[in-house]
């Protein structure tokens, strides 16, 4: 397992080469961190030394190593747009994003495997009918219609129907204003980014697993456990589910590696300020220095995750484990 | 608990089936071990019902081997996931199966669960697809042993070694922690016989054992078999196409074609006074090396396909590719019964008394 890890590591690491370069090239050929200059009345001096100030004038591989050498230390420069330090606006954006990918995965994940496997064990009942309906109404909604139609009818209309002060369900950031930690007024703030991320995901998870589960229900093995004298519920979610769990885990860990950089929409409509709203803002203004670490850091989590893909693939199976 | 040395001696199961006593089937010791009667088996299809099995009858005695011979879909199978009631829902299941005088079709869930694995055993073709690859074979067959009677996991553990060892692996202690997937062809399939003699059952039924295994191995997991059958007492159900593998260990042979019986007898009756034309066209086409001149002969073939299980032909069903059959005639039209020729000894031919057995056994001369 350990020579299996190690492996994977190392090829990970010219993946991480070749994509930060070819972001930072791209974002280089893009976006002049200069533009905001063009207006002043002494333009071509201003550019010129801030040019000179940031080494755009040297070739990109140059640049690209400085910027790499300074990234790795952590010093990812200062926004165009904020003039605060990238490293502290990415990490803090890191934090709000990683707490909505949470929940929506473990929320998620449970409605899938227990819809995916409810499925496979009752095919086609209505119960199985009606997910297999519902999960194909959940992948054609676009996230920013479901977003807003989730703030009309379950934050403001909620709110009017029972004459309250306040509405039950927040649609704007993950606190209220001074309040922190983990509370009531953190869960009615995350209830509603949380379900339109989950009717994102929980579709697709859920036909997966529900695919991996008639898969490994009509398997020898789950034969040979009933002639065992087995119970059913218990061949069911011993034999059968850790077997169909394998491949969910691996699309899982796939799945949340781009979800890091993915939530643009969903963070956008609820005002949290997490790595897409970031990314967006920063978009909208050309912000060249956030842009290449934050296309980077999203680079990175990607491939972390497929690494954890793997991982978890051989911890979950023991014939990948040991060969 | 402890277990005694010896493995013949194998701790009753009777006791531990039903710690609550609430699933517990009453059995009557001194009635038949396992009798089959009148067993139809259905499945609906687009197409119309598909005649898996069609009134099989037939008994196993204690302490005997009953081999079931025939091509793939003649039913073997399905007749074998009936008796534990394993068949799919929609299975249209007709008929008795009646173990130590009580009838298992149609029991509950419950019921059925303390029955197999302790009562009625049973070991699969590919041993590889039908061991769980995600846990150890030891915990494997511990949870056979675990599921049917409470024990300390250090008893079921040494009993699982125990096995393993009765099974003849070698090292049981340390490959009782392996995975399947490490485990050679032969070796889990002997893991796979472990597994179902772990509570001493009274029946085992092994559906194909040899087939995926070298000739070699089957040698070897026949040898098991055999052995194990000696020391305990268990009856077994040995379902094969290959009548040299029941030649070699089954007292009574039953030979199936397009899910109905075709023939019941014992082995040297089946061998030596064949009455059924299937029959005789399956010894036929056994490489034989005895019969000199190998190189002239053409294997012996028998003609056509067998037919489809939801368009069965009408009277016997083996009329088409019979050579013996009158058509048209009796063969077409009538379907034979299943009857008695002889003492314990059934086939389903309206000519079995008058068939040229030399004729129907004699190799076809080689035509290039």
């Amino acid at each position: 397992m350990l020579t299996y890890i190690t492996r994977r590591v190392l090829y990970s690491i010219p993946v991480i080469f070749v994509a930060s370069f070819l972001l930072f090239a791209f974002v280089r050929a893009t976006f002049d961190p200069t533009a905001h200059l063009r207006a002043s009345r002494t333009a071509a001096e201003a550019i010129k030394s801030e040019r000179k100030r940031l080494n755009l004038d040297k070739p990109t591989v140059v640049q690209y190593s400085d910027w790499l050498k300074k990234f790795v230390r952590g010093d990812w420069g200062t926004s165009e747009r904020t003039h605060e330090r990238v490293f502290a606006m990415i990490r803090r954006s890191l934090w709000v994003t990683t707490q909505l990918i949470f929940w929506g995965v473990l929320v998620s994940a449970l409605l899938a495997i227990a819809m995916g496997v409810y499925s496979a064990v009752r095919q086609y009942s209505a119960l199985d009918y009606t997910l297999t309906g519902l999960s194909f109404v959940a992948l054609a909604m676009p996230p920013f219609w479901f977003g807003l139609i989730a703030i009309q009818f379950l934050s403001a209309d909620l709110k009017n129907v029972f004459h309250l002060q306040e509405p039950l369900f927040y649609s704007i950031g993950l606190h209220k204003p001074g309040v922190t930690g983990l509370n009531v007024d953190y869960l009615r703030h995350l209830a509603l980014p949380v379900m339109t991320l989950t009717v994102q995901i929980v579709a697709g998870w859920g036909r997966y697993q529900r695919a991996a589960m008639l898969d490994v229900m009509s398997a020898d093995y789950v034969r040979t456990a009933r002639a065992k004298g087995v119970p059913r519920r218990r061949v069911i979610f011993k034999h059968a589910l850790r077997n169909a769990l394998i491949p969910l885990v691996t699309v899982m860990a796939l799945d949340i590696g781009v979800l890091f950089g993915g939530l643009i929409i969903t963070e956008t409509i609820f005002s949290i300020p997490g790595m897409g709203r970031l990314f967006f803002d920063s978009l909208l203004r050309g912000d060249a220095t956030v842009l290449v670490s934050w296309t980077v850091v999203t680079a990175l989590f990607i491939v972390l995750f497929n690494l954890l893909a793997d991982v978890a693939y051989g911890w979950l199976d023991p014939r990948i484990r040991f060969s | 608990m402890t277990f005694d040395d010896d493995p013949t001696s194998l701790q009753p199961v009777e006791s531990a089936i039903s710690p609550n006593g609430s699933r517990s089937l009453s059995f009557d010791p001194g009635a038949p071990l396992l009798e089959v009667e009148h067993l139809s088996v259905e499945f609906p299809s687009d197409d119309g019902p598909v005649h898996a099995v069609d009134d099989v009858s037939f008994t196993v005695a204690a302490n005997e081997v009953l081999g079931i011979v025939g091509e793939s879909g003649s039913g073997k199978t399905v007749t074998s996931m009936a008796i534990l009631g394993l068949l799919p829902k929609r299975a249209r299941v007709r008929g008795a199966v009646r173990f130590r005088g009580v009838d298992l079709i149609g029991r509950k869930e419950k019921e059925m669960q303390a029955i197999r694995g302790a009562r009625i055993a049973m070991i699969f073709q590919d041993a590889l697809a039908s061991l769980n690859p995600v846990f150890k074979v030891g915990d494997q067959i511990g949870e056979a042993i675990s599921v049917h009677r409470k024990l300390p996991d250090r008893a079921v553990r040494d009993r699982v070694v125990e096995l393993l060892d009765l099974v003849g692996i070698p090292q049981p202690r340390q490959r009782a922690d392996q995975y399947p997937h490490e485990y050679s062809g032969g070796m889990r399939q002997r893991a796979m016989i472990a597994m179902s003699i772990a509570n001493d059952p009274d029946i085992l039924i092994a559906d194909e054992p040899t087939t995926a295994l070298d000739v070699t191995i089957q040698a070897q997991v026949l040898e098991v078999l055999e052995r194990i059958q000696e020391r305990t007492d268990s009856s077994i159900l040995l379902i094969t196409h290959d009548l040299g593998v029941v030649a070699g260990v089954a007292d009574r042979v039953m030979v199936m074609y397009a899910g109905r019986q075709a023939e019941l007898g014992s082995v040297d009756e089946i061998f030596y006074d064949s009455r059924h034309p299937y029959t005789l066209g399956l010894l036929a086409s056994l490489p034989r090396l005895d019969r000199g001149g190998a190189r002239s002969q053409r294997l012996h073939r028998i003609k056509g396909q067998p037919p489809s299980l939801i368009f069965v032909p009408p009277g016997c069903p083996f009329h088409p590719r019979c050579p013996a059959a009158e058509v048209p005639g009796r063969c077409n039209t009538e379907r034979p019964a299943f009857r008695e020729i002889g003492a314990d000894h059934r086939s389903a031919c309206h000519f079995a008394e008058d068939l040229d057995r030399e004729q129907l056994l004699a190799p076809e001369p080689a035509t290039s």
